[in-house]
């Protein structure tokens, strides 16, 4: 690595995996309660899989995001991390807090841990993706904060790149719209209305650039292409993604008592989401199509090119498959909502970061890349957790068209429950493929333990 | 074309006004007026009456007028790139500040005309009509702004004589925006205020 206070990163990586993991099994829990319902129960009930699963989800993609940013500034901006030890003290502090929160998930009652927690003072709990306790709530935004400090201290006192500054926007993004976790006005209309501005703008805004940033880093790595033509193309897909992702939140905003004109702007907007995400496929393949070097990294490039490709499916057609206010008036929250979210995660930030470890963690641990035989492995990590995804999103498609058939187009429509019941085959066969991403991930970490012959680094 | 181009550009074919960057911008920004468009379209097919109804209550010698100035604007914009390409960049530059007369007079005529037709109730909830007059005029009107903002770089550009013959990446592509804001301006006007 050229610089020492990269090591940081490396860390941050490695709780970033094993949290992956614990989302992982959190999956295979709830995917199996789906169809055996009283699974592990009272143990962990189907609320508490949930939460564990989604939060497990975004803390360690925070956490990969932090140890991706950690990695590059100091590359892109040819000087040392302003501070490697606030780093590693904030890793202690946010995997604490990390920690904490899902053990009290898991071993307290939630309403208890409202209450223990200081609920009564300041409400923010209980909904969605932000069941998070305040102390861990404001944990985040200090942790952010003191993040955001170190690295935007190391941008100014080194050279700006046009990678540093959209990652940098970016991570100021996530930051600033987290603060609407904060704001729980009792007005329910409102209250998700603003509750979009942190789920929404991350995922279809501000994380966006992120992933922008850290594949335009790691594509000019392992492609050699010039710089100037890579930050070209970061700039007009991260204009293209706040262009329709900003006014795209309207697609959230069709059925939740905000005013009729959201149908068409949400419908007109989120309808072109998926043209950056083309852009990114595109990018990423002309990019190492052009490469002018063969870097020994293969895992890395297959990553990148895999990460345009998923993120265009699962983001950009699953998303567009119900985002038109006609159609989402029948799939509006169906499993035809999950069979997207679950794509759109894993093929843009999941594997955005995996792209980033894949590159970043050979180097950090003294050599280019792996030997030949890991990076066999890591391929092979690569097409069972793709594939596995690829079913777990096409059973889920079918189980949701099914559903929204039996449930709110036919004539006789069944009740919830008895549509469920209807629809459990295809939980069946997504919770195999579950088991078959389960597995890809075990080989994923086997890769990082298989020795051979490798090279060192060479810049 | 230098090697800020997104690709290699092709020495015999002919030259791409522009960088290919701004053009996938353009087309992006097309497509999405295009869709917006179409979904007027299809709106107005279902309630042609009513459509046709509103639409008299709206300012056609505003929106004339307002063609009136992009159109010159436009064409300022085009006498500011003839004279960077022969070599004049600093005597072409009060042709750009003319173009960026056209238009802020443009906003001008554009926010007297909603001021009056706020006055009147009109808002994006009032009616469909209204709610398809309102989101297309203000989301052009956001594309002028910005268009405004490339105009005054080139401009500064310009008085600078940063363009010239071998020069003349970042001016085109800031031009070809420009004259993608008055292209649209040209679909917007009839299809809203006039055709009934």
């Amino acid at each position: 690595m050229q610089y020492k206070s990269q090591a940081v990163a490396k860390p941050y990586f490695i709780a970033a995996i094993g949290l992956f993991i614990g989302q992982i099994i959190f999956g295979l829990i709830m995917g199996m309660q789906y169809v055996v319902g009283d699974f592990l129960f009272p143990e962990i009930p189907f609320n508490v899989a949930r939460m564990v699963h989604t939060n497990l989800l975004i803390v360690w993609l925070l956490f990969g995001f932090m140890g991706a940013a950690y990695y590059m500034v100091p590359e892109e901006s040819e000087t040392e991390l302003y501070s490697p030890k606030l780093a590693i003290a904030l890793f202690w502090v946010f995997l604490a807090a990390g920690a904490l929160t899902i053990l009290g998930y898991l071993f307290v009652p939630y309403a208890t841990l409202a209450q223990m927690t200081g609920n009564d003072l300041l409400a923010t709990m209980g909904r969605e993706f932000l069941e998070q306790p305040l102390p861990t709530k404001l944990g985040i935004v200090v942790v952010a904060l003191a993040f955001l400090f170190n690295i935007t201290m190391t941008v100014l006192k080194g050279r700006k790149t046009a990678i540093s500054t959209v990652l940098l926007l970016g991570l100021w993004g996530l930051a600033i719209f987290f603060l609407f976790s904060f704001y729980n006005p009792h007005n329910l209309v409102k209250d998700k209305y603003y509750w979009w501005w942190v789920v929404h703008l991350w995922v279809e805004g501000v994380w966006e650039l992120i992933l922008g940033a850290l594949l335009a880093f790691v594509l000019i790595k392992v492609t050699g292409v010039d710089r100037e033509v890579i930050e070209k193309w970061l700039y007009v897909i991260i204009t293209l993604t706040l262009v329709t992702g900003i006014i795209g939140t309207g697609h959230h905003y069709y059925w939740i008592g905000a005013p009729d004109y959201w149908q068409w702007w949400g419908s007109i907007f989120s309808a072109l989401e998926p043209i950056p995400f083309f852009a990114m496929t595109v990018f990423a393949f002309n990019m190492v199509n052009r490469r002018r070097r063969e870097h020994p990294n293969k895992a890395a490039v297959l990553w990148a090119l895999g990460t345009g490709v998923m993120a265009f499916l699962g983001a950009g057609v699953w998303g567009f498959l119900h985002t038109l206010a006609p159609v989402n008036y029948y799939t509006h929250g169906s499993q035809i909502t999950a069979a997207h979210g679950h794509m759109a995660f894993y093929g843009a930030y999941v594997m955005v970061v995996l792209t980033l470890i894949s590159y970043a963690m050979p180097i950090l641990r003294g050599r280019a890349a792996n030997s030949n035989k890991a990076q066999v492995f890591e391929m092979w990590s690569f097409w069972l957790m793709t594939v596995a995804m690829v079913f777990i999103t096409l059973f889920l498609t079918a189980a949701g068209i099914l559903q929204v058939w039996l449930q709110r187009v036919s004539d006789t429509p069944m009740s919830f429950m008895a549509t469920q019941d209807q629809v459990a085959l295809f939980y069946w066969m997504r919770e195999w493929a579950g088991v078959m991403f389960f597995i890809g991930l075990v080989v994923y970490v086997i890769s990082f333990f298989i020795k051979g012959e490798t090279r060192a680094v060479t810049q | 074309m230098t090697s800020h181009a997104l690709t290699v550009p092709n020495s015999t074919g002919p030259r791409l006004a522009g960088d290919l960057a701004i053009w996938f911008f353009i087309m992006a920004e097309l497509l999405a007026f295009a869709v917006f468009f179409a979904a007027y379209a299809f709106t107005r097919a279902a309630h042609v009456e009513e459509f046709n109804l509103a639409q008299q209550a709206l300012n056609r010698n505003a929106g004339a007028i307002n063609t009136l100035l992009l159109l010159t604007g436009s064409a300022f914009v085009v006498r500011a790139v003839q004279g960077a390409l022969a070599g004049e960049s600093r005597r072409a530059a009060p042709w750009m500040l003319a173009a960026i007369a056209s238009g802020v007079a443009f906003l001008v005529v554009k926010m007297v005309e909603y001021s009056a037709a706020f006055d009147h109730g009109v808002s994006l909830s009032s009616s469909t009509f209204d709610m398809f007059y309102l989101s297309l005029t203000f989301f052009h009107f956001m594309h002028v702004i910005l268009g405004l903002v490339i105009l005054g770089a080139l401009w500064l550009g310009l008085r600078a004589g940063r363009y010239g013959p071998h020069n003349m990446n970042g001016l085109e592509s800031g031009a070809a925006y420009w004259h993608m804001v008055d292209l649209l301006w040209l679909i917007l006007f009839p299809l809203v205020y006039v055709i009934h």
